[in-house]
C-alpha cells in the first residue's frame, strides 16, 4: 500500500470540470512533481490533498487514513505557498513555532524544535527578525521551516520558487531537495517549470486539461514521452516533415533517413519526425547514415551551449552545440552538415501518439 | 531663474485656515474671559466641578468603549467571512453598512422606540440598563460605515485567504486564525475605526437625547441653552477630545501590517520612556 493514495479524483466548478479521474500512488519519502501549463489542474489537485478543496468524486488516503472529507487543519500536512504567506505580525521564530503552539506542545519542546528548524534552513541568526525584514528567498526558507516544524505527514509545495529570482531559485531548489532527502518526507511539488521538475523529482506527473498525460521518472518523461503534448511541453523539440518509406526508412527532401523502429504509417504517406536539439550533431561522425544539410538562419549564444536555428528540406530544426573557445559558431547563411542517431528520432503519428523510442544514453 | 511664489494657492489656504481657525480662537478667547478684566480658566474650573459634566462624560466614554468592542466583534468576523467565503456579497454588505449615513438617526431612534418599547416582546426601554444597551446598539449602527470601511481596507492590505490557508495547514482552528492571525494583522485598521467611533459617540446627541440617557451630547446642548461661558469651555474640550482621536488615528493608521512594533516592544518602549 502506498503512503499517499489518490484514487479517481474528479473536480468540477459548476459546468467546468478541471480534474477528470486523477489516480496516483505516492510511496513514503517520494518526491513527486505535478508539471503542466497553468490551468491544467495541478494546483487544484494539490489543494484537494491539502484539504482546501473537496473533490467532486474519488478519494484521498494518507497513511491508510481516508482524508477526503477531513478538514485541512486535521490532516497534518505542511504547505508552502508561492506568496510565502508568513504571518506578518510574528517574528521568524514565532512563525516557525506557530504549528507547534497550535498543537499545544510544551514550551520545552517548542524552543529546541524551532532552533533545530532554523539551523536546518541555515538561518539561525534571523530568529528575531520580522518577515518584512527578510528577502524573498529567506522568507520562503522560513515558510519551509514553518511547514516542517510540526513533522507533517506530507509536504505540499505550491510553486514555491516562482516568485524568486533565477539564482535564488536554483540554489533553493537544491536546498529543498536536500532537506527532503534528509527528512525522508513525502513531498508533492507543483510547478510549470519543466527544468525545475526534471531536476529535483523522483517522479513527474505531466498534466494537461485535468488529465494525467504521463507519469514517470524524469529520465523516462524526457526521453520516452508518451504523447505529443508531453514531448512538446518537456524540453524543446523540432518537427520535420517527412514521407514514410518501406520498413524503418523515411525521406526528408532528397535525404533518406533510418529510424530505430518502423514508422506506424503506410509507405508514401506524410509523417512528422521529432528531434531534441541536443541530438543533432554538427561534427563529422564515422556513421553517416542519417544526414541532412541545413542552412544556418540564426545562432543564439546561451553560454555553455550555442543554439542554431537551421533551415532544412523538412522545415526548421534546432541544434545545440557545446561552446568551445577554439571554434566559433557558424555564421548565419552558412551550410552545415547534420547528423543524428536513428535512436534519437521519434516518428509522430497523426493521432499525436508517440511510439516510445529507445532511451538516449 | 527664481520661481515666483504661488500666490493663488497661498491665498486659498490662508482663507480656509482663517475660516476654520478664527471661530476656534474666538471660542477659546471667550472661554477664558469668564472673570471680568482678566484671562482665567474659571469657566473650565466650573465645568470640571460640575458633577453632571463628570457623570455624563464618563457615561459617554463607557458607552463609546462598549460600542467599539461590540462593533469590532461584529465587524471583524463579518468582513473576514465576506472576503473569504462570499466575495460576491461584498457590495451588498458595504451598502448595508453605508445605510446609517443615508437614514437619519432620528428615524433610527423612533424605529427603536416603536419596536422595543416597554409593551413589546423585547422591552429594552422598560429599564435604564435596557435603554443603555439599546443606546450602545444604536451607536454600533451609527459607527458601521466607519468601522467596516477601516477594517475592510485593512483586510485588503493583507492576503487573508493565503494566510488563512497557511494557518489551517498548520492545524489552527477558525477562531485561532481569526484572533491569532487575522486580528493582529488588521489591528491598525480596527484602531482607526475605533478612534472614529469614539469621536462620533462622544458628540452624539439625537439617540442619547430621545432615549433620555445622561450622555455628554445632551449635556452639551443643555449647557449651551442655559449658560454663557461654560459652553465655550465645553466646546474647546470636545474639540480637544476629537483632535486627540484624529491624532491617534494618524499615528496608528499610517502603520502597514507587519511593520508595526509588536505589543511587547511597545511595552518595552514605554518602560524605557518612563526611566
Amino acid at each position: 500500500m502506498s503512503f499517499l493514495d489518490i484514487a479517481g479524483v474528479t473536480k468540477s466548478f459548476g459546468a467546468n470540470t478541471v480534474l477528470h479521474g486523477f489516480d496516483l500512488a505516492v510511496q513514503k519519502g517520494e518526491f513527486v512533481s505535478f508539471l503542466g501549463p497553468s490551468g491544467c489542474g495541478k494546483t487544484t489537485m494539490l489543494r484537494i490533498v491539502a484539504g482546501f478543496e473537496t473533490p467532486t468524486g474519488g478519494t484521498v488516503t494518507i497513511d491508510g487514513e481516508e482524508v477526503t472529507h477531513l478538514a485541512a487543519n486535521k490532516r497534518r500536512i505542511g504547505m508552502v505557498f508561492q506568496a510565502y504567506a508568513l504571518f506578518p505580525n510574528l517574528s521568524v521564530a514565532d512563525n516557525v513555532a506557530f504549528g507547534l503552539k497550535v498543537a499545544g506542545r510544551p514550551k520545552s519542546e517548542i524552543v529546541p524544535r524551532v532552533k533545530e528548524m532554523l539551523a536546518l534552513i541555515k538561518l539561525p541568526h534571523l530568529a528575531d527578525r520580522y518577515p518584512y525584514q527578510l528577502s524573498g528567498g529567506q522568507q520562503q526558507r522560513v515558510a519551509l521551516a514553518r511547514a516542517l516544524a510540526p513533522s507533517p505527514r506530507v509536504l505540499l509545495l505550491d510553486e514555491p520558487l516562482s516568485a524568486l529570482d533565477a539564482k535564488i531559485r536554483l540554489s533553493l531548489r537544491q536546498e529543498i531537495r536536500e532537506l527532503q532527502r534528509k527528512l525522508g518526507i513525502t513531498t508533492i511539488f507543483v510547478t510549470h517549470d519543466q527544468e525545475e521538475a526534471l531536476s529535483i523529482s523522483d517522479r513527474i506527473v505531466v498534466m494537461s486539461e485535468g488529465r494525467i498525460e504521463q507519469c514517470g521518472r524524469p529520465f523516462e518523461i524526457y526521453n520516452r514521452p508518451k504523447s505529443r503534448f508531453v514531448a512538446g511541453f518537456v524540453g524543446t523539440l523540432s518537427f520535420l516533415d517527412a514521407v514514410a518509406g518501406s520498413g524503418a526508412t523515411v525521406s526528408v527532401g532528397d535525404s533518406a533517413l533510418t529510424l530505430s523502429e518502423p514508422a506506424d504509417a503506410r509507405p508514401g504517406s506524410p509523417i512528422t519526425l521529432a528531434l531534441r536539439p541536443e541530438a543533432v550533431k554538427l561534427e563529422p561522425a564515422p556513421e553517416r547514415t542519417n544526414r541532412l544539410t541545413g542552412r544556418v538562419e540564426d545562432t543564439s549564444f546561451l553560454g555553455s551551449v550555442v543554439r542554431l536555428r537551421l533551415q532544412t528540406a523538412g522545415g526548421t530544426l534546432l541544434a545545440d552545440t557545446f561552446n568551445s573557445p577554439a571554434a566559433p559558431p557558424p555564421e548565419p547563411g552558412a551550410d552545415v552538415d547534420l547528423y543524428f542517431s536513428p535512436t534519437d528520432v521519434f516518428a509522430l503519428s497523426n493521432e499525436g501518439h508517440v511510439p516510445a523510442p529507445q532511451p538516449v544514453l | 531663474m527664481k520661481k515666483s511664489l504661488p500666490i493663488g494657492p497661498i491665498v486659498v489656504v490662508v482663507l480656509a485656515a482663517l475660516y476654520f481657525v478664527l471661530p476656534l480662537i474666538a471660542t477659546l478667547n471667550f472661554s477664558l474671559s469668564m472673570l471680568r478684566g482678566v484671562w482665567s480658566f474659571e469657566a473650565y474650573r466650573v465645568v470640571f466641578h460640575d458633577e453632571r459634566f463628570r457623570s455624563t462624560f464618563t457615561f459617554s466614554v463607557v458607552a463609546a468603549l462598549c460600542t467599539i468592542v461590540l462593533g469590532a466583534l461584529l465587524i471583524v468576523p463579518t468582513a473576514y467571512w465576506v472576503r473569504l467565503k462570499f466575495p460576491r456579497m461584498r457590495p451588498l454588505v458595504e451598502f448595508i453598512t453605508l445605510l446609517p449615513l443615508v437614514i437619519p438617526p432620528i428615524v433610527l431612534v423612533f424605529g427603536y422606540i416603536r419596536l422595543y418599547n416597554s409593551s413589546s416582546i423585547l422591552p429594552f426601554t422598560g429599564s435604564a440598563m435596557g435603554t443603555n444597551v439599546l443606546l450602545v446598539l444604536g451607536y454600533v449602527v451609527l459607527s458601521l460605515p466607519y468601522m467596516f470601511r477601516a477594517v475592510d481596507t485593512g483586510m485588503a492590505a493583507i492576503d487573508i485567504r493565503t494566510l488563512t490557508e497557511a494557518a489551517e495547514s498548520l492545524g489552527a482552528k477558525r477562531t485561532t486564525i481569526l484572533f491569532g492571525v487575522i486580528l493582529p494583522n488588521v489591528k491598525a485598521a480596527v484602531l482607526s475605526g475605533a478612534f472614529l467611533t469614539f469621536a462620533i459617540v462622544m458628540g452624539e446627541f439625537v439617540l442619547a437625547s430621545l432615549l433620555n440617557r445622561p450622555a455628554f451630547g445632551p449635556y452639551l446642548a443643555l449647557m449651551g441653552a442655559n449658560r454663557a461661558y461654560e459652553p465655550a469651555a465645553l466646546a474647546v474640550i470636545a474639540f480637544a477630545v476629537t483632535w486627540v482621536c484624529m491624532g491617534m488615528l494618524q499615528v496608528f493608521g499610517s502603520q502597514t501590517p507587519g511593520r508595526r512594533r509588536s505589543g511587547r516592544s511597545l511595552f518595552r518602549f514605554a518602560r524605557r520612556a518612563n526611566r
